[in-house]
């Protein structure tokens, strides 16, 4: 099939699906570094309207990178659910986009037709959204996950703390932690960031956590970011995990890069729910994503970042994780140049996980080569908060000392909770009530010398 | 008459003696009060400037001149700031008319085939290559006196991998990339060394040894040039730096009875 779109005099052509893909996304840096991107604005919107114009379905014939050399694409299809895909399967991608804006599409029709979709085909709409179009779709998906507490809950918004020190100091990570507490962060889970991968170091890391959530009773989850073989490790050797962490991206050669296979995730997430450590519920894998990670890996296939990293979202899903993160601004100006940019691949992340399912939460971040600052920030945050985004980051003042970045702090989950009357997730919320570190209504409360976590703080 | 408390504050500041991180803020309401939203304003500031600000090269020569080193200034295929960001595969190549007036000046300034090059590049942090690349320098002289007889090359717009060619084009044996590191909100200034032996384009991270956050507040100087020398040494004996090397150097390191060594850090180059 040849795709094509004549404006005025000029005739676009575009050879195959992948190209036309790549040529009708967004403006990014990292699209031109790969060199896949519109060489006008014009042929951009040439792109756009081939793309609006190709059925859905073509989407199930035709792979952005071939079958047989990639374990993602065979995973994207062959757990393709033809019943669910039903109702829009005699849709052009151009009418998908309609139809997702229409009342025909709510929080129940789009639960019901996740499995229908395929990566390449959300992926596919979105470059024909506007901005408000991916937040408004998105605001309409549910998706609720579970482990001791409950997150994505309509009206709830939950936050990772993230108490990182460069050297993995205890006591430097506690005292972040308790600030974190303090102001009632930590319900999607306290997950650090090690410095190092060694056993002993992580297995010292995850045991302090557990211990403290265990003296205090707790409602939520744990996790130390390291690999999954460590954390397999981890599990074989005792240590108290929660969650499974593990990058991953949008191509067998990008996870292979990262040391991972699907292979490898289904053990270590067989591992973990056999643990039943959950209280409420049993989701137990926790993905970290972003665009670019395959073309920095060499392993893009000639695709566009966007559209692979959506199928990154294809294999996330076959674990019903409890938490997906799009750490969109970590990876830098190659990738995604400036805070129009960031903000656009953030509601583009949001909108395609939340569509094929996820849990979406979103590390709203930059580094300091990046055009972009706090301003770009807070308008991120603000969208994504109007999109319904299930978590967000939290680190004190914003500032990581161990990833040299700025992501969002605390404060930041306040205002949220302020302009959008979003609560935590319920079971966190009552603990918060019970410690007296908020009131009913979710608002901190002044401290003193009765609260338990400072008597703590003090013996640090 | 004294104003009233508008700003609540945190009643554990204490947490603040066991971390560099920005915990007891305080809030205004639920926001940042204004002193913290200046401090880490001026904080951006200082990283953005860093990243921005071109490296003075007239001004690093001359003083590195006076200091009694022979240099020679390189650019890269990135013609600005903008395109660097863009464009890590630019910076990674020299200009072609940078190339040509390399391999010309040479003879005249340095010996053939030196057993080791220096390029002093601006990178992420134009700050880190101009306040540090000269005292670390003058830190490495007592490991190697021929230092003022061998290149020192000067690299704007330049990432790690440029070494590789300016390398190459002198006939170097190892070559030794004093870079500006991405800044971060509290280190501006880190210098990154890293360290390639034979080399020449097409070589990947693999190949190199790397020696991070080298700043009076990080790695002080007399530090880094010690780890560096070992590495070089280690290097020579091996005869390839990279990954092999690393493992190599550590069991050296305990060999020697120097415990206190810290690991090498294995962060990818800019």
């Amino acid at each position: 099939m040849s795709y094509t779109c004549t404006l005025g005099l000029r005739r676009y052509a575009f050879g195959n699906l992948k190209n036309l893909l790549a040529k009708a996304s967004p403006a990014r840096s990292g699209d031109m570094l790969a060199g896949v991107a519109a060489a006008s604005e014009e042929e951009r919107m040439a792109a756009r309207i081939a793309l609006a114009d190709v059925p859905l379905a073509r989407f199930l014939q035709e792979a952005v990178v071939p079958y047989e050399e990639d374990e993602v694409t065979r995973l994207i299809l062959d757990s393709h659910d033809t019943l669910a895909f039903a109702p829009v399967a005699g849709l052009t991608v151009g009418e998908f986009r309609d139809w997702l804006l229409s009342d025909a599409a709510d929080a129940d029709s789009l639960q019901a037709l996740a499995p229908g979709l395929t990566p390449e085909m959300v992926a596919a709409v979105s470059k024909l959204m506007r901005n408000q179009d991916l937040i408004l779709v998105a605001a309409k998906c549910r998706v609720v996950t579970r482990f001791r507490n409950t997150l994505g809950l309509p009206g709830r918004l939950a936050v990772r703390l993230q108490p990182n020190h460069p050297t993995d100091d205890p006591k430097g990570i506690a005292a972040s932690m308790l600030d974190g507490l303090l102001y009632g962060v930590g319900d999607a889970v306290i997950g650090i960031n090690p410095a190092t991968d060694s056993l002993p170091a992580i297995t010292t890391l995850l045991r302090l956590i557990d211990e403290f959530r265990e003296q205090y009773d707790v409602p939520t989850q744990s996790c130390v970011l390291t690999h999954v073989t460590n954390t397999i490790r981890a599990i074989d050797k005792g240590a108290p995990v929660d969650l499974v962490f593990q990058s991953i991206g949008g191509t067998e050669a990008v996870n292979r890069s990262f040391g991972v296979t699907a292979a490898l995730l289904d053990e270590a997430n067989t591992a973990a729910r056999q643990l039943g450590r959950g209280s409420v519920g049993n989701n137990v894998m926790y993905f970290e994503t972003g665009q670019g990670s395959a073309l920095s890996a060499n392993a893009h296939h000639g695709a566009d970042q966007q559209t692979l990293e959506a199928r990154a979202y294809g294999l996330a899903r076959r674990y019903q994780p409890l938490l997906v993160n799009t750490v969109v601004g970590f990876i830098g100006p190659e990738y995604l140049y400036d805070g129009k940019q960031i903000i656009r691949a953030g509601l583009e992340d949001h909108f395609c996980g939340k569509l094929l399912g996820l849990p979406m939460g979103c590390d709203i971040c930059y580094t300091n080569h990046a055009e972009a600052d706090q301003d770009d920030m807070d308008t991120l945050l603000t969208l994504l908060g109007v999109a319904g985004i299930n978590f967000i980051i939290g680190v004190p003042g914003a500032d990581d000392i161990m990833l040299n970045y700025q992501s969002t702090s605390f404060h930041d989950a306040l205002y949220l909770r302020r302009v959008l009357d979003r609560r935590r997730a319920p079971e966190f919320e009552d603990w918060l009530e019970r410690m007296g570190i908020a009131d009913y209504r979710g608002e901190l409360l002044p401290q003193g010398a009765t609260q338990p976590l400072l008597a703590l703080a003090g013996r640090l | 008459m004294s104003k009233p408390a508008i700003v609540t504050p945190d009643p554990w500041l204490r947490l603040q003696s066991l971390t560099r991180a920005r915990v007891a803020l305080g809030r205004s309401g639920v926001s940042l009060p204004t002193r913290e939203v200046l401090r880490f304003g001026t904080a951006h500031a200082q990283a953005r400037d860093a990243v921005h600000q071109a490296l003075d090269v007239q001004a690093l020569q001359s003083e590195l001149h006076e200091a009694g080193f022979n240099t020679c200034a390189v650019h890269s295929q990135a013609a600005d700031r903008s395109v660097y960001l863009r464009r890590p595969d630019w910076g990674r190549r020299l200009a072609p008319d940078s190339a040509d007036a390399l391999a010309q000046q040479a003879p005249s300034l340095w010996p053939a085939a030196p057993k080791l090059a220096i390029v002093v590049a601006d990178g992420l942090s134009s700050l880190a290559t101009r306040s540090h690349a000269q005292p670390l320098l003058e830190a490495l002289l007592p490991y190697f006196p021929e230092l003022y007889r061998l290149p020192v090359v000067v690299a704007t717009q330049a990432r790690v991998a440029l070494g590789d060619e300016v390398g190459h084009i002198l006939g170097a044996e190892q070559v030794v990339v004093m870079i500006g590191e991405r800044p971060g909100l509290s280190s501006p200034d880190s210098l990154g060394l890293y360290l390639t032996a034979h080399p020449r384009p097409g070589l990947t991270d693999a190949n190199r040894n790397c020696i991070s956050n080298v700043r009076p507040e990080g790695l002080p100087y007399a530090d880094a040039a010690r780890k560096l020398a070992f590495l070089i040494a280690g290097a020579r004996r091996l005869g390839r730096s990279g990954v092999d090397l690393k493992d190599d150097s550590d069991s050296h390191a305990l060999l020697e009875g120097d415990a206190d060594l810290p690991a090498l850090e294995a962060t990818p180059p800019a």
